[in-house]
């Protein structure tokens, strides 16, 4: 199980502090998904990053009862000057998993070839997007964080994603944060919205659904930087 | 992080905290000493060359301390290991957050593995050079051979404690503002000259050798050439000073680097 308890996160900025989350609660039981809807700078990608634990709540704690993931496919986690297996390496090293077996898969999947040689900061960013969702592909994690927003690359690459993730790994947990409520009504068997800090929860995906077109509707979209 | 239970024992955090040590060691010998030419040989080479490089340049301008007995090559090397073991370990902290950041994006690697990774490594480093260039020197018979190789390890450990202490302070203090970061070059040209690795505090004045001593490194130095040139020389030490010292820049260190994982930020 994997739980939030009144989670907030502020952060400071020159015009002083920033409230992002404000005593979010959340429970996700193994094996269960859920979606989590909001409009760009809603804090979406903030959640993730602190369910993942690459950042610290300002109070409220995060209990994590299974191996939860970094956030997917977020190229951001990789030493630039090192090559793209010595970053494999060093993700297998951190998470006890052995390197040697996992070598052909991650060929296969990104189809980097003689590049998985270089340093990854050579990489274009589809490249580096590949890279980073083989690397997630390869630890066993029982919840996955899924940014929707940093997958990007062609329909070939979002298929293969999508049978990795949603096909192979049916039976693990995720959470997906996404702008798109299609995507998420698609994927996932509950939804929640993030609107001013706020969790809203909902007992089924249309509930949350409707409510998220709803408050699109009502204030115009914020356009993010 | 572990399966089931949502509590990590003390056993699964050791052994996880190993694993992250290991992968920020290998990263950071790949990435630092690369694979080519002589890779991982410049960990040692290259604090060499620097203290190398300085007992040439002392040598030859004559810095002949008429009468005092000291060898000058035993002295330049003495003086020169020992400013690395503080100096390189703490600027090599204060910028491991901003070089090591996207990597902080797994949960188990914290700030203070890299810290520690770093401290080690450059003690390793260090310590490696000042061994074999003393070795070397010993043997062609430019530099005497210890004379209390007790009292040298227990100088060249409480050198090591210090310069681990300095860079968990300086280092954690680098995510609290870039002004750290910058401050610490000039603060530590302007240490060397005073951290006893150019003079003995004995060639002073009374008035300047309190003074001098107000700084901890000082008394390691004077430690490590206590055991390396025994009664040759008049030193003047207070280890029990010194200890107090490290352990106040070790656990106030160790509290700013606790903070600054708080205010990690992506």
């Amino acid at each position: 199980m994997l739980s939030l308890e009144q989670v907030s996160k502020v952060y400071q900025t020159r015009r002083g502090p920033h409230r992002v989350l404000d005593k979010v609660d959340l429970t996700l039981e193994r094996g269960r998904n859920i979606g989590i809807l909001g409009r760009n700078g809603a804090g979406k990608s903030t959640m993730i990053r602190v369910i993942s634990g690459a950042e610290r709540p300002t109070s409220g704690r995060i209990i994590r009862g299974m191996r939860v993931s970094w956030p997917l496919a977020f190229a951001g986690a990789f030493a630039h000057n090192l090559t793209g297996f010595d970053n494999l390496k060093f993700v297998c090293r951190v998470y006890g998993v052995p390197f040697k077996p996992l070598v052909p898969f991650v060929e296969e999947f990104t189809e980097l070839g003689s590049f998985l040689r270089e340093p990854v900061l050579h990489y274009s960013y589809g490249m580096m997007t590949r890279l980073a969702f083989a690397l997630s592909m390869a630890v066993e994690f029982d919840c996955f964080l899924i940014d929707e927003a940093m997958v990007v690359g062609d329909a070939r690459f979002h298929a293969r994603c999508h049978y990795e993730l949603f096909e192979k790994r049916k039976d693990r947990s995720f959470i997906l944060v996404s702008h798109d409520p299609d995507v998420v009504m698609k994927h996932c068997e509950n939804a929640v919205v993030l609107l001013d800090g706020r969790l809203h929860t909902f007992p089924n995906v249309e509930s949350a659904y409707h409510f998220y077109n709803e408050s699109l509707a009502k204030t115009p979209e914020v356009i993010e930087q | 992080m572990m399966d089931s239970s949502s509590v990590t024992s003390f056993g699964q955090s050791f052994a996880i905290q190993c694993r992250v040590l290991h992968a920020l060691m290998m990263r950071e010998l790949i990435t630092r000493y690369g694979r080519d030419n002589l890779g991982v040989l410049w960990l040692v080479l290259e604090p060499m060359v620097f203290t190398l490089g300085v007992t040439t340049l002392w040598s030859a301008i004559g810095l002949s301390h008429g009468g005092t007995g000291i060898p000058i090559v035993a002295f330049a090397v003495t003086g020169y290991s020992s400013v690395l073991m503080w100096r390189n370990a703490t600027s090599q902290c204060t910028a491991g957050i901003e070089q090591n950041k996207p990597l902080l994006f797994h949960r188990s690697v914290l700030i203070i593995d890299v810290f520690l990774t770093r401290i080690a490594l450059e003690i390793v480093g260090a310590t490696s050079s000042f061994i074999f260039l003393s070795s070397f020197f010993i043997f062609i018979g430019w530099m005497p051979v210890p004379d209390n190789l007790l009292l040298v390890l227990e100088g060249w450990l409480m050198l090591a404690w210090f310069g681990g202490g300095l860079a968990l302070l300086v280092g954690g203090g680098s995510a609290f503002s870039h002004l750290v970061h910058r401050l610490w070059h000039p603060i530590s040209y302007l240490l060397f000259p005073m951290s006893g690795a150019a003079f003995m505090v004995e060639w002073f004045p009374k008035r300047l050798q309190d003074a001098v001593l107000f700084l901890p490194m000082v008394h390691g130095v004077e430690l490590l050439r206590r055991g390396y040139f025994g009664n040759v020389v008049r030193t003047h030490y207070d280890i029990g000073y010194m200890a107090e010292c490290c352990l106040m820049l070790s656990l106030f260190g160790l509290y700013v680097v606790r903070e600054a994982s708080r205010r990690v930020e992506f």
